[in-house]
Order: structure tokens, then C-alpha cells, then sequence
């Protein structure tokens, strides 16, 4: 079986499909925590988790915390308004200081693509990579590998349609690397401002017609608009976008029927999914939430793992447990 | 250097005697239920429930733990060990458990299966079931039911093989080699 | 007097290119020929060497005035005679801008101090470089620049560029763009292509340059006007500028040895050390900028050397500032990357560091010619060595080549007939 030997997580682009396959492995069993009446192991118990998120974050913010947790880690909580950043300081010169508090796992949120590399690169403590930018967002690419593999049985050969704002996703960028590595067919589609013509070298399909693409498709990614691109005028408005590109029941009728839905949230209900969709049979938004627990809890006890506290302190396995 | 210390017909045997004993040893079979630490504790444990079931003609209900997620030595290894599934598909509360390995050695093992279980509920009692016990004990864990007590140095290796996982029934010791 | 024997004299300018002796006298060039003697004069043994004129490079930024914790005239000279560059031209954004004669004259006063290399600045094209108001370049050219440069910032009003195009004339100097259009260059920090879109960067659009070398071969034509532009870094920008020649329109171009050396694809690991503006881009444009070089639509290497501070560009990708230096490492590079490879000609290379860009601002350098001044650089073809970041003259060491084994190393610098380097080494001369 494939060992996790990896200090940090910083994108699904990096990994090989053997390292994805132990990812969601390891979610699976611990998913199988969170169903406990004690939904709390002591895997991570004396270890310190940093979860430092320099952009606003909630949704994240909280499954990593929820996960940490469970793993009884300790938790050190730094957010955008409280750090110094705005002070001037630099990513790394924060991720050095919270380094310097005997942190094991620094999980990092940033407005910049390539802030968790960087960081990884300047600190001995593992890195995992909360979302950079429009770079990636990797644990939420497994979520969505995890809950396609749940909800279908398998990965490779599905075809999955990505859609929105594909130019700004990190989410989309994970789960490209991830769908393809595993095997799925991915197609992008969006408004031609926001697919990047580029990606097609990379192996992905692009269409900027939702209603040709949306009958083959057996998974659909709907991604979150963000309402500040709008100043950049890559759309003319979102009444045209949700008209073009916005899930609603009528569209869905020339979907297949076991078509699923997903989203990483949150949900611009009227834009990207109407809600009669978001709500409705074919949506696993609410799966996502809960696999992603089991996820980040993977990836942490994964991460963790790889990389020992102190070299001085390891002595030999024990024999008995490791035999 | 391996020197057999069971065969097959000595590992069933074994097991016989063992569910014998717990049989005399409860006060009914109403709560028994078992179970078997990964990976080798597993197969013995469905042996066992197997055995008490012929004994006692009643239903005796078997889970699987994984302790990966207690071991008290993560972090000291080159990568994390890889995480299974715990299944025990009933609630723990209230139940006579037996907790079944293959070798009872330092005893963190078991140290780490009660933690496990514990986190799972609240069971009236909880015994030990070992296939061989060679010593060496690093905590203070005394297993209630022995298949065979082996003397042995701390570097001999004892290495429990199953049908179900190695293709035979036996138990070796050999020395570790350097 | 200097005699240097025995070496492979390439001068491009004469068509030379043979086994011969150089003899240097009163500053200038004095003969060439077999088994010259001069009693007295000072010999340099070239046999097995490169013996070139002094390298010119047209695109300089020396940070002084205003930011010389980056660069001074004298570190920024010391990096050029490390890199065989007897002249190098440099860049009016600078603070305070070069506007005025009263800055060329700091300049030219402090280099007199120095006393290394030619110093040929630019002025600005416009004050403060805003765009708004015309410099006085005739007093600018009086003062001695070179030509006229807003570089850093395009000219970005076509009306603006129109006027500077006409009223140079009557200095006889190029104007030389920087070519972006901002507005569709936005927020990009790498070329937009495969690499942004893998990891997720604002790109800077081939268009965003080639739109503006378009506008402004179109003015150049319309005016008459001579119009230099520098660092070009697209194929679609070789193409227009072959095309313009072709017509006649009175345009040069420069391109810089890491748009010849590296595509986009250094920029995979996020490492600023790659980020400069134009970006690193394809490899097909990677490819026409060497054709244009080779066929002569692109004139001349220049360096765009433009130090910045380790911890300005420790700051990520994103917030990094553009720009890497060059000097030091130029011609090795191009020698490692292209003329070892095959794919240049060491002739070819020899030309775009010398008579191309004395040609593209009319000075009488670039040349061993007899009665030139003698600026001579010396280079061992064979000489391998690896670029470390704590071995450059310059004050900063934001280069792209850092751990790179290059092959062909500057050995010897002659400039104004005084021996500067030698060996390696910097002289007596050379150490002010």
C-alpha cells in the first residue's frame, strides 16, 4: 500500500493517483469516527494545529477546526483581522512566527496563489494548503472526489461538468487535477471571460453552452460566483449569468435522471443554483459539508504523520505495535 | 531459525479451550460478544464467536477494532500508519466483551484497544483473550484467557500466521534479525 | 600601449572573424595583424580566446539617483565589466526621474568618479514620466542622452506617443518604448497562458504587448519618427517588427537573454526570481524571439538589468516586484543556452552585443576597427562556472540563474584602452 510521505498538502495537481486513493481511504475510515457516539480519537493528542486563515473564511475555517479537534490536536487560531498582515508583515515572516510557537500542522488560507508553496518552503512544520488564491483548494477537491465516489460507486469514467468562474477557482483547479488523475471526463463551461482557453491543453473539455454539455454529464461542480469579480466586468450581470449558466429545474429536465449536484458553498441561491435545485433530490451539497470533516481529518493525521516532531525524540517503534 | 510452538491442530485446540473457559468463567451467555483487534486479532475473534456459538447454541456477535488512531506512538514513525475501519455493529454498553489478539507482548496494544473502547461506550466488563502471552509486559495488563504462554527474550520475533491472512495455521519464533 | 596576441579576433563590424593580434594605443584601437610587436606594450596572451569589441547594452536600470540600496553607478559598473559590457545605457525612471540636463549631468558627473564603463544615459520622454508633458529633449540631447525612454511605464497615450515620435526627430534619437497596454495587462503577474492557468496567476496577454508595438510601428511609419522597442518578447511582436522593416519604417528592437533562455514554465514553483515584466512566455515565443535575433529583425541582446532587494522580492509571486539583473550572467548564458546548443552562431551573438546596438544609437563603439576607442572584452569559450548568489558585483542578486553550471566566461575588459579586468580579476584600474 502506498505511505503518505508528504510534509505538506499544498495542491491535488502534485499528487499521484495512488496518493489520492490513500486520501480517500483514509477518509473513509474516518468517517466512521464521526458516526461514534465519542466522535473523537486521540490520533493527534499533543499536537498543535495552527489554522491560519488570512481571508475570510467560514465554512472551511470550521470543518478544519471540527477536524483538528477530533483528532484531539490543539488548535492556535489566527485570522486576517487579528494577524499582523496588515501591518506589512510578510506571509512567511507570520507563518515563521507561529512556527516559532511549536506548532506541528499550519493549515493556511491566503488571497495569493502560491502563499502555501511559499510558506512551505520557508518552515519545518507541515503546510496544508486551506485554498491560495485562484491556485488550489485541496482538501475540498477530495471532499469532492470523496462524496462522487459515494454517491457514484467509482470516478474514473464519469463525466463530470464544472461550472462558473472557472479563471478565479481554486476549487475548480483541485478538482480538475483530481477527477483527472482518477479518470473522470472534465469539462469546463462558463462564460468565455472566465474559462481560461489554456486549460485545454491541460486535458479538459470547454463549453460555453451549459445546455450541450449538461445532458452527458453524471456529476455536475456548480462554483461560487464571487460577487467582488464583478468590478472587474468580466460579466455584464448576474441576471444574465444565472440565465446562461444557473442550475434551475428546467434545465435539469434534459439532465440525466441520477445526475448529482454539487457546490462547495455558499450557495448564491438564484445565480448559481435555484433553489428548488439546491434543495432539491439530485443535490449532495449538505454530504459535502459532512464528508468534509472525515477529509481534513485525513489529511491532518496524514500530514502529521509524515513528519516527525522533533528528529531527537524519535526513538525506535515499538515493536509490539508497529510489528 | 524458526522453531514451531503451534500447529494447526494446537492453535484450534487452543481456542476450544479458551471459549471453555469463558463459558465457566460468566455468568450467561445472554451478553457475550467479541472483539478482535486488526489484524490477526480479527480472524481469531470470528473463530472464537464461532466456537461459542457451537457451545452455547446463541447468537455471539463479533466487531473488528482498528487502534491505529490510539497507538501512543505516532509521530515517532517515517509516516502515519494507514487508518481502518472500526466495525462494531452493535452498541458496547452493557455487554460482556471479549477482546481478542494474537500476541500479548509489551501490552500497549491492549492499552490502546481499551482507550478505543472505552470511546465507544460503557460495557459492563471486559476480558482479554490472547493466543500466545511471551512476556515482556511494559504496563500493567494481565490477559484472562491464554492459548499458549511462550518465554521468550525481547528480540525473538513470534509471528502469529492464520489461514486467513497467510494461507496456514501456525505459530513460529524466530530471531530478529539485526 | 596593450597587445593582446594570439586570440580569435570576432568583430563583426569588419566582417572579421580570425586568429590575430590587437594592439591598443592612446585609448584607441591602433592595429590589427599577425605577429604584431610593440616594445613596452603590456601583452595579454588571448591564444584559445574570444576576442571581441566591447559589449553595449542598451538597456540598463542603475537604480541612481534615488535607489542606490539596489544598485549605485559604481556596483552596476562593476557588474557590466564582469559581463564584457564596456557601455551601458541607462534608464531615466529613476528618482528623480531623468527629465532634466541637471541629472544627466549627476550621472555623467558621478561616473566620471567611478570611471569604469561608458555611461550613455536615456532621458525621459516625458516629465516625471506621466505621460502628460514632453521632456525638453533637445537640452536632454545637448546634455548627452542617447535617446528618449519612459521605460518601466509605456507610453501610454497614442497622442503622447505621435508627438514624442515627431518632435525627436530633431534630436536624430530613438524613441524607446516599453510596449504594454495596461489595460489589458490588469493585475497579471506571469505570461497569460499554461502556467497561469495552472496555478491560478493574473496573465499578462501576448496582446497587452503586441497591441501597442502595432500602434506604435503604425506611428513610427506615419511620423518618421525612430522608434527602438525595447525587450520584446512575443512572436507575434518578431513578426510585426519583420514585417514594419520590411516596409521601410525606421524600427529597432532589443531582446533580453532570459526571454531567450526561459519560458513560463520556470515560473511552476512560484519563485519571484522568474517574475519580470514582459513575462517569461511560451515556448514558441521563446523560439521566434531566437529566429528574430539570428535574422536580424530583432537588433540587439540587452540585459534589462534591474536590481531589486532580496527582501522586496522575497514578498511572493504576486506582490514581488518585476525585474531581474543581467549583466553578469548575459553573454555566458546565451553562450550555454544558444551558442553551445547550435542554435546561434558566436558571430551572431558577438554583433547583438556590439555593432547591432551601437548601430541601433548611432555611436562610433561596438567595434575594434582602427582608430575606435578600445573597448575590447576577451572571453573563454570553455571556462565552465556555476552562478552563485553571493558572487555578483551588483548590489542585488534577483537572477533567474542562480545554481545554474554555465559554459563561456568574460576574461578580459579593455575599456577606453585601460585594462579593467584581467584573468577574471579586476586590476588596479579597474578597482576605483
Amino acid at each position: 500500500m502506498t505511505r503518505w510521505t508528504r510534509k505538506d498538502l499544498l495542491g491535488l495537481e502534485d499528487l499521484t493517483r495512488e496518493e489520492l486513493e490513500l486520501l480517500l481511504e483514509q477518509a473513509e475510515a474516518f468517517k466512521e469516527v464521526s458516526l461514534r457516539p465519542i466522535k473523537k480519537v486521540p490520533a493527534l493528542r499533543g499536537r498543535t494545529v495552527a489554522l491560519c486563515f488570512l481571508e475570510p473564511s467560514t465554512r472551511t475555517r470550521a470543518s478544519f477546526e471540527l477536524a483538528a479537534k477530533r483528532l484531539s490536536a490543539d488548535i492556535l487560531s489566527f485570522q486576517g483581522s487579528s494577524s499582523s498582515i496588515a501591518k506589512g508583515e510578510s506571509v512567511l515572516d507570520t507563518a515563521r512566527n507561529i512556527e516559532a510557537m511549536r506548532v506541528d500542522v499550519l493549515v493556511l488560507r491566503h488571497s495569493t496563489s502560491g502563499a502555501a508553496a511559499q510558506v512551505a518552503r520557508g518552515v519545518r512544520c507541515s503546510v496544508v494548503n486551506a485554498g491560495d488564491g485562484s491556485h488550489e483548494h485541496p482538501t475540498q477537491g477530495l471532499v469532492d472526489l470523496y462524496t462522487i465516489r459515494e454517491k457514484k460507486g467509482r470516478i474514473e469514467g464519469l463525466n463530470v461538468l464544472i461550472v462558473g468562474d472557472i479563471l478565479h477557482s481554486r476549487v475548480a483547479r483541485s478538482d480538475f487535477w483530481g477527477l483527472t488523475k482518477l479518470g473522470a471526463k472534465v469539462t469546463l463551461c462558463g462564460p468565455p471571460t472566465l474559462v481560461p482557453p489554456a486549460m485545454e491543453l491541460l486535458g479538459a473539455r470547454i463549453s460555453y453552452r451549459l445546455e450541450e454539455v449538461l445532458p452527458q454529464a453524471d456529476v455536475v461542480i456548480t462554483l461560487r460566483l464571487q460577487l467582488e469579480r464583478q468590478q472587474e466586468k468580466y460579466i455584464p450581470s448576474f441576471r444574465e449569468y444565472a440565465r446562461a449558466y444557473g442550475l434551475d429545474r428546467a434545465k435539469l429536465e434534459k439532465a440525466k435522471p441520477d445526475l448529482i449536484v454539487m457546490h462547495p458553498g455558499p450557495v448564491n441561491r438564484g445565480v448559481e443554483l435555484s433553489p428548488e435545485v439546491a434543495d432539491g433530490p439530485q443535490s449532495v451539497i449538505l454530504d459535502q459539508v459532512t464528508n468534509g470533516i472525515a477529509v481534513r481529518m485525513a489529511a491532518l493525521y496524514l500530514v502529521a504523520g509524515a513528519h516527525p516532531r522533533h528528529a531527537s525524540e524519535v526513538p525506535e517503534p515499538n515493536p509490539e505495535v508497529a510489528g | 531459525m524458526k522453531t514451531p510452538i503451534l500447529d494447526s491442530e494446537g492453535i484450534r485446540k487452543s481456542i476450544v479451550r479458551i471459549a471453555h473457559e469463558i463459558i465457566e468463567r460468566g455468568r450467561g451467555p445472554e451478553q457475550l460478544c467479541v472483539i478482535g483487534i486488526r489484524t490477526r486479532g480479527d480472524f481469531l475473534a470470528r473463530r472464537l464467536a464461532q466456537a461459542l456459538r457451537e457451545m452455547t447454541g446463541r447468537d455471539v456477535p463479533v466487531g473488528v477494532l482498528d487502534i491505529t488512531l490510539y497507538r501512543d506512538d505516532l509521530g515517532r514513525m517515517e509516516a502515519s500508519p494507514a487508518v481502518h475501519a472500526t466495525e462494531i455493529p452493535f452498541d458496547v454498553t452493557g455487554r460482556r466483551l471479549i477482546v481478542v489478539d494474537d500476541v500479548l507482548f509489551t501490552g500497549r496494544t491492549v492499552r490502546a484497544a481499551m482507550d478505543a473502547l472505552t470511546d465507544l461506550g460503557r460495557p459492563e466488563s471486559v476480558e482479554l483473550a490472547v493466543l500466545v502471552d511471551r512476556g515482556h509486559r511494559e504496563l500493567p495488563i494481565k490477559p484472562d484467557y491464554v492459548g499458549k504462554n511462550l518465554p521468550t527474550s525481547k528480540e525473538d520475533q513470534v509471528q502469529v500466521h492464520l489461514v486467513e491472512t497467510d494461507g496456514l495455521d501456525e505459530v513460529v519464533i524466530g530471531e530478529r534479525v539485526a | 600601449m596593450i597587445l593582446i596576441q594570439g586570440g580569435r579576433v570576432v568583430d563583426p563590424s569588419q566582417g572579421l572573424d580570425e586568429v590575430t593580434d590587437l594592439l591598443i594605443d592612446g585609448g584607441k584601437i591602433a592595429k590589427i595583424g599577425k605577429n604584431l610587436k610593440a616594445n613596452g606594450a603590456h601583452v595579454l596572451n588571448a591564444k584559445g580566446k574570444v576576442v571581441a569589441p566591447g559589449f553595449i547594452d542598451l538597456h540598463v536600470h542603475l537604480r541612481t539617483p534615488g535607489q542606490e540600496h539596489k544598485e549605485t553607478v559604481l556596483t552596476g559598473s562593476r557588474a557590466a565589466v564582469r559581463g564584457g559590457f564596456t557601455t551601458i545605457c541607462t534608464m531615466a525612471n529613476t528618482d528623480p526621474v531623468v527629465d532634466s540636463a541637471n541629472v544627466i549631468e549627476f550621472l555623467k558627473a558621478e561616473n566620471a568618479k567611478v570611471g569604469l564603463v561608458n555611461l550613455l544615459p536615456y532621458g525621459a520622454v516625458t516629465m516625471g514620466l506621466k505621460g502628460e508633458d514632453l521632456t525638453e529633449m533637445g537640452a536632454l540631447a545637448s546634455a548627452g542622452a542617447v535617446g528618449f525612454s519612459d521605460d518601466g511605464m509605456p507610453v501610454a497615450n497614442a497622442g503622447m506617443m505621435r508627438r514624442a515620435l515627431e518632435y525627436s526627430r530633431m534630436t536624430g534619437l530613438p524613441v524607446i518604448n516599453h510596449c504594454e497596454e495596461k489595460e489589458l495587462s490588469g493585475h497579471g503577474v506571469v505570461h497569460e497562458g499554461l502556467t497561469a492557468a495552472r496555478l491560478g496567476l493574473a496573465g499578462i496577454p501576448e496582446e497587452a504587448e503586441t497591441v501597442m508595438i502595432a500602434r506604435d510601428l503604425l506611428l513610427a511609419e506615419a511620423t518618421g519618427g525612430r522608434l527602438h522597442l525595447a525587450h520584446l518578447s512575443t512572436a507575434r511582436g518578431v513578426e510585426l517588427v519583420r514585417a514594419a522593416k520590411k516596409k521601410g519604417v525606421r524600427v529597432t528592437a532589443e531582446v533580453t537573454p532570459h526571454h531567450l533562455a526561459l519560458s513560463e514554465e520556470a515560473l511552476s514553483t512560484y519563485d519571484s526570481r522568474f517574475k519580470m515584466n514582459p513575462p517569461l512566455r511560451s515556448q514558441k515565443d521563446l523560439e521566434a524571439l531566437r529566429e528574430g535575433l539570428k535574422d536580424g529583425t530583432i537588433d540587439a541582446v540587452a540585459t534589462d538589468h534591474a536590481p531589486h532587494s532580496a527582501a522586496e522580492k522575497e514578498a511572493g509571486l504576486a506582490e514581488a516586484p518585476f525585474g531581474v539583473i543581467g549583466l553578469e550572467t548575459a553573454v555566458s548564458v546565451l553562450l550555454t543556452e544558444l551558442v553551445h546548443r547550435g542554435t546561434l552562431s558566436v558571430g551572431t551573438l558577438i554583433e547583438a552585443l556590439t555593432c547591432r546596438p551601437a548601430k541601433v544609437l548611432g555611436i562610433g563603439r561596438g567595434s575594434l576597427a582602427v582608430g575606435t576607442p578600445a573597448d575590447v572584452t576577451v572571453l573563454d569559450l570553455e571556462e565552465e562556472w556555476v552562478v552563485e548568489a553571493g558572487g555578483f558585483a551588483s548590489k542585488s542578486a534577483n537572477t533567474p540563474f542562480t545554481g545554474w553550471r554555465l559554459k563561456g566566461k568574460v576574461t578580459d575588459v579593455v575599456v577606453n584602452g585601460r585594462d579593467l579586468y584581467r584573468g577574471g580579476q579586476f586590476t588596479n584600474g579597474g578597482s576605483s
